[in-house]
């Protein structure tokens, strides 16, 4: 579904991506591990089409979409889950719903889909016409995973969505995931929860100084000694 | 002096102010959302002038009137020059953005002189010197016509930020513009709606004040200036302090052209503006940055 192929990034000359290369297949939760700043979340942008690569192929669906604009890339149905929730604070709930479904592909069943969301996220329900600035950071989350499927995407692109949430909503958060993958949705997971993300993954990256050093399966990336003793503390 | 004088010229400076609040309106907007200041705001007011001028002569249009058409061209005016020449600096320092708007503006000015001289220019309307008496106190007809259009405008321009989703849109890329990237707005498309945007409010107001006042090519710096006072008074960024900061500035002026005189008016806004900026920089109805 997605192939990353050699993808370089730099800001500036500061080299964040070096040759990275991964698959997410149709209907997979995909895990990338690393430490901060190892370049997970300028993965997630380069794809997104936030940043620009320098080098590199980022196929979806057969079509290099590397370089393109993120509004074209969103379109196509690659979905994300931003870092930081970036959410509208100003904006009701409503409107950042709304929001989500901007793009060509998902006007159509707007209304439909924001049923839909309402009813999966109850808490979102009685919060409709709050700014999102005023919800906690779990229902931030809620709304940033809400915001993101009214855009019918098809591979979504998390990126830490249980940073800094209760111990109970993370679980949530990360059970919310499992049921979205179970009905379909192919999902590329950053999480700094690494044994949880790599317990719920079936294949995973580990991602060091802006290149791939490790790969497998999610089951084989727990057993692996050297992801126990960096990532796990074991 | 008669107190029926005082309330006399705080009536006019509300309504002349509700006009320049029209104005800065179109300032504040372009910076709330592409953030980049518009340096030739001013100069576009005077263009403004100058179009309704000039539909006057041709087809006897009452400035007032045209100001719909003058802002729906000027929206896509501001649409164009966006997406062409500004939209490129967005993302470059803010003293190159400075150095493209100023020399947008030397254009404009120099382009009028040369078309139209330096000569002032008027338009005598029917009901130019008629006034409403309201028992001891006249108010100028031109004038309410000028602020009542300038506050339907104003409120078109609310009722679109609010009900429309563009307008949801693009309160959204400039709530957060990362936000707006990830859920796949078309931010650049967005950038162009609110200076198309931000030109038809300095159109419509430049087109109401040519019933309202003499013009000449050389007032577009001081436009731009008193646009600029307005909004930082008001709070850049915040579409209800630039219309209170209109009245304010309006106020103020019109009160300290009969309590002194007409040449100290300039003096008393801009002492307005040293005193908000002292005590409370991020304007009357600002945010204060976190």
């Amino acid at each position: 579904m997605l192939v990353v192929e050699n993808l370089d990034l730099c800001y500036g000359d500061a080299q964040a991506l070096a040759g990275v290369s991964l698959e997410v297949r149709q209907g997979a939760v995909v895990a990338i591990v690393g430490a901060n700043g190892a370049g997970k979340t300028s993965l997630i942008r380069a794809i997104a089409g936030i940043l620009k690569p320098k080098r590199g192929r980022i196929l979806f669906r057969g079509q290099n979409i590397a370089g393109l604009e993120s509004h074209r890339v969103c379109n196509l149905g690659i979905g994300q889950v931003a870092e930081g929730r970036q959410v509208f604070p100003t904006l009701t709930v409503h409107e950042n719903l709304l929001m989500g479904a901007m793009i060509p592909r998902a006007k159509k069943r707007r209304a439909e889909n924001l049923d839909r969301m309402l009813a999966l996220f109850p808490r979102l329900r009685e919060r409709t016409g709050q700014a999102a600035g005023t919800l906690s950071g779990g229902e931030q989350q809620m709304l940033a995973i809400a915001r993101c499927l009214m855009g019918e995407p098809e591979l979504v692109m998390f990126d830490e969505p249980s940073l800094g949430l209760s111990p109970a909503m993370a679980q949530a958060v990360l059970d919310t995931i499992v049921d979205l993958n179970r009905q379909g949705l192919s999902c590329l997971l950053v999480e700094q929860n690494v044994a949880a993300s790599l317990e719920l993954a079936s294949d995973a990256y580990v991602l060091e100084n802006g290149a791939i050093t490790l790969s497998g399966t999610g089951a084989a990336l727990l057993a692996d000694d050297r992801v126990r003793q960096a990532y796990l503390g074991m | 002096m008669s107190f029926s004088l005082y309330v006399e010229v705080l009536i006019q400076g509300v309504l002349t102010g509700l006009v320049y609040g029209l104005m800065a309106l179109g300032l504040s907007v372009i910076f709330g959302v592409v953030r980049v200041v518009n340096f030739a705001h001013g100069e576009f007011a005077v263009l403004a002038m100058y179009a309704a001028f000039i539909l006057f002569g041709l087809f006897h249009l009452d400035p007032i009137v045209a100001s719909l058409p003058i802002a729906a061209a000027f929206f896509v005016v501001g649409y164009m020059l966006q997406r062409t020449v500004v939209q490129p600096f967005v993302t470059r320092p803010q003293h190159e953005q400075f150095i493209l708007l100023v020399g947008l503006s030397i254009v404009i000015v120099n382009a009028l002189l040369l078309t139209f001289g330096p000569e002032s220019k008027h338009t005598d309307l029917s009901y130019s010197f008629d006034s409403y008496s309201l028992g001891a106190v006249l108010v100028d007809k031109a004038r309410v016509y000028g602020a009542a259009a300038a506050l339907v405008v104003t409120t078109a321009l609310f009722a679109f930020f609010r009900y429309t989703l563009t307008g949801a849109a693009i309160r959204a890329a400039a709530d957060n513009l990362t936000g707006a990237a990830v859920v796949g707005l078309d931010v650049k498309r967005l950038y162009a709606i609110s200076f198309g945007v931000g030109l038809a409010c300095v159109g419509a107001a430049g087109s109401i004040m040519m019933a309202l006042t003499d013009m000449t090519p050389m007032l577009g710096p001081s436009l731009t200036l008193l646009a600029f006072t307005i909004v930082i008074v008001g709070g850049l960024g915040s579409m209800a302090g630039a219309l209170f900061g209109g009245m304010l500035i309006g106020v103020a002026e019109a009160l300290a052209s009969v309590i002194a005189s007409p040449s100290i008016k300039s003096m008393v806004s801009f002492s307005l503006l040293v005193l908000v900026l002292a005590l409370r920089p991020q304007g009357l109805f600002g945010k204060a940055e976190a």
